[in-house]
């Protein structure tokens, strides 16, 4: 078989074959629809409830990808701090590792509380602390790992600080800069859903999760974990795209 | 004569936890202008601190280094320096890596200019064909070629080899050595050369210094007395094996032990 033909059917078959097992047993056990939903109840979930899909999908997105902005923004600058001074780097790292050790879901009743009513606020905020982190330690470690050597080669020049950080050690960065946003993605998403899922009158697609979990609609809740996996889909090709514009070379070519 | 290179009598030692480590103490080195002078001595010796000083990347406790007359006191454009590591940057091509030195030394030359001279240099090195590839997509002997090229942009009147051959296979070395003869005779540089292969030294060298174990000092000066272009074949003469072995008797006191003691072991 052609290697591209292959290349698409092989995993076309795998999710078909995914699918028809999960039908299966459902059917096979005789689930009802308020314990269990098959992929065949999925469609009509998102056509019964479409409008409101596409305006809480958009609140996911956006509040997602702005804390995501903020802690590309806070991890970098937080990065560079530790990445170029020692001191920095032995005061901020044990404040860093116990701040990330707390798990977010006990930060959520905190931040509801502290801001209460600002809804769009807290779910940015806890999308941004939960996603800073993987940066701000992948830039600090390959600024502090940069080989003598490059320095050298262009401070023997005249070079200031700022143009070998600017020519050599942002760009040496990269690969290790977009790997940890690769994370971040992911992380911000389980920001945003575990704040609208748990304040109250939430609003977006953990809101609407949440509809569905007090009226036993197994459908709708299904559904929105597809949305919500279609979302983080769309977002970490986004920045695999990215990554392949700027750290392209670090990219080994096959053989 | 002007020496281009002087080194009067230069002492340092490094702070570290356990109190002062001296490297240097008592270090004299005179490089003439267009002359290649090759710093042997035991691993640890202080051989890098030697480079660094002269590139004016950091300051002696005592003594002074001079450069064409003028005291170094920081770094200067008119050097290169190529290392062990050739410490190219992976998302440029050769051709833009070999160009960087001139993004940050201020240069006479126009863009097309800098480019013809990098080809130039490239193809001196044998690297014609290359300049599109990523270092990635190259050997170490030709990363070090390039490496080579870079140091040489810039028309630097100073040329700083810090084991530049090292980590390559004995082949490829002997290519490089021969590589750097045909170099220095159309780009003529002043030369230094770290190095602990003592036929490297006496091959490329007109002179070979010998430092002690640390805190190195000048032990002992060796001129290879050079007539005409020297070949591979040059290495294999019996006054090649008399400088070597007088070399390898240096480095043993060096290194704290005599020819005596190792005969008596």
């Amino acid at each position: 078989m052609n290697k591209h033909i292959r290349a698409f059917v092989v995993p076309v078959i795998a999710v078909v074959v995914f699918l028809a097992f999960w039908e299966w047993l459902v059917w096979f056990n005789g689930w009802p629809r308020f314990k269990m939903a098959a992929p065949s109840d999925l469609p009509p979930a998102f056509e019964r409830h479409w409008p409101l899909f596409l305006s809480m999908g958009w609140q996911t997105l956006w509040r997602t990808v702005v804390g995501l902005l903020l802690a590309v923004l806070f991890g970098t600058l937080l990065g560079m701090i530790m990445g170029f001074s020692r001191t920095m780097r032995d005061a901020l790292y044990p404040l860093l590792v116990g701040f990330n050790a707390i798990p977010k879901a006990t930060v959520v009743p905190i931040v509801a509380l502290m801001f209460v009513g600002q809804h769009d606020f807290n779910t940015v905020l806890l999308a941004f602390m939960i996603s800073f982190f993987p940066i701000a330690v992948s830039v600090s470690i390959g600024l502090s790992t940069l080989e003598p050597e490059y320095r050298d080669i262009l401070r023997s020049l005249g070079a200031s600080q700022a143009t070998i950080f600017w020519k050599i050690a942002l760009p040496k960065t990269l690969p290790e800069f977009f790997g940890a946003l690769k994370v971040a993605v992911t992380l911000a998403f389980i920001g945003t859903n575990l704040m609208e899922i748990v304040s109250p009158h939430g609003r977006g697609l953990g809101a609407l999760f949440d509809s569905g979990r007090t009226n036993s609609d197994f459908p709708l809740m299904f559904a929105v974990l597809i949305a919500l996996a279609f979302l983080g889909i769309v977002l970490y090709y986004i920045v695999v795209a990215l990554e392949k514009i700027f750290a392209g070379w670090a990219e080994r070519s096959p053989g | 004569m002007q020496n281009l290179i002087e080194i009067k009598d230069v002492r340092h030692a490094y702070r570290t936890d356990a109190g002062p480590l001296p490297v240097l103490d008592g270090l004299n080195v005179s490089v003439p202008e267009g002359g290649f002078v090759a710093v042997v001595g035991p691993s640890g010796c202080g051989k890098s601190t030697l480079t660094r000083l002269i590139a004016g990347l950091m300051k002696p406790d005592h003594g002074e280094v001079w450069l064409h007359g003028e005291r170094v006191k920081g770094p200067r454009a008119t050097v290169g320096m190529a290392f062990q590591n050739p410490v190219l940057l992976e998302w440029r091509t050769i051709l833009k890596n070999v160009l960087l030195p001139l993004e940050i030394v201020p240069s006479k030359l126009s863009r097309k200019q800098a480019e013809d001279r990098a080809r130039f240099l490239l193809s001196l090195v044998g690297l014609e064909g290359f300049e599109d590839k990523r270092p990635s997509e190259l050997s170490g002997g030709m990363r070090q070629r390039a490496s080579l090229c870079r140091a040489l942009i810039h028309q630097p009147e100073v040329l700083i080899l810090d084991e530049p051959f090292g980590a390559l296979d004995a082949f490829t070395r002997e290519d490089l050595w021969q590589t750097m003869h045909r170099v220095k005779e159309r780009e003529p540089f002043t030369g230094v050369l770290i190095t602990h292969d003592l036929r490297e030294s006496i091959f490329l060298a007109d002179q070979v210094v010998v430092l002690s174990g640390r805190p190195a000092r000048t032990q002992y000066v060796l001129d290879i007395p050079s007539n005409g272009p020297r070949t591979l074949d040059d290495l294999y003469t019996p006054v090649a094996a008399e400088q070597l072995n007088i070399l390898r008797h240096q480095i043993q006191i060096a290194q704290g032990r005599s020819t005596a003691e190792e005969g008596a072991a």
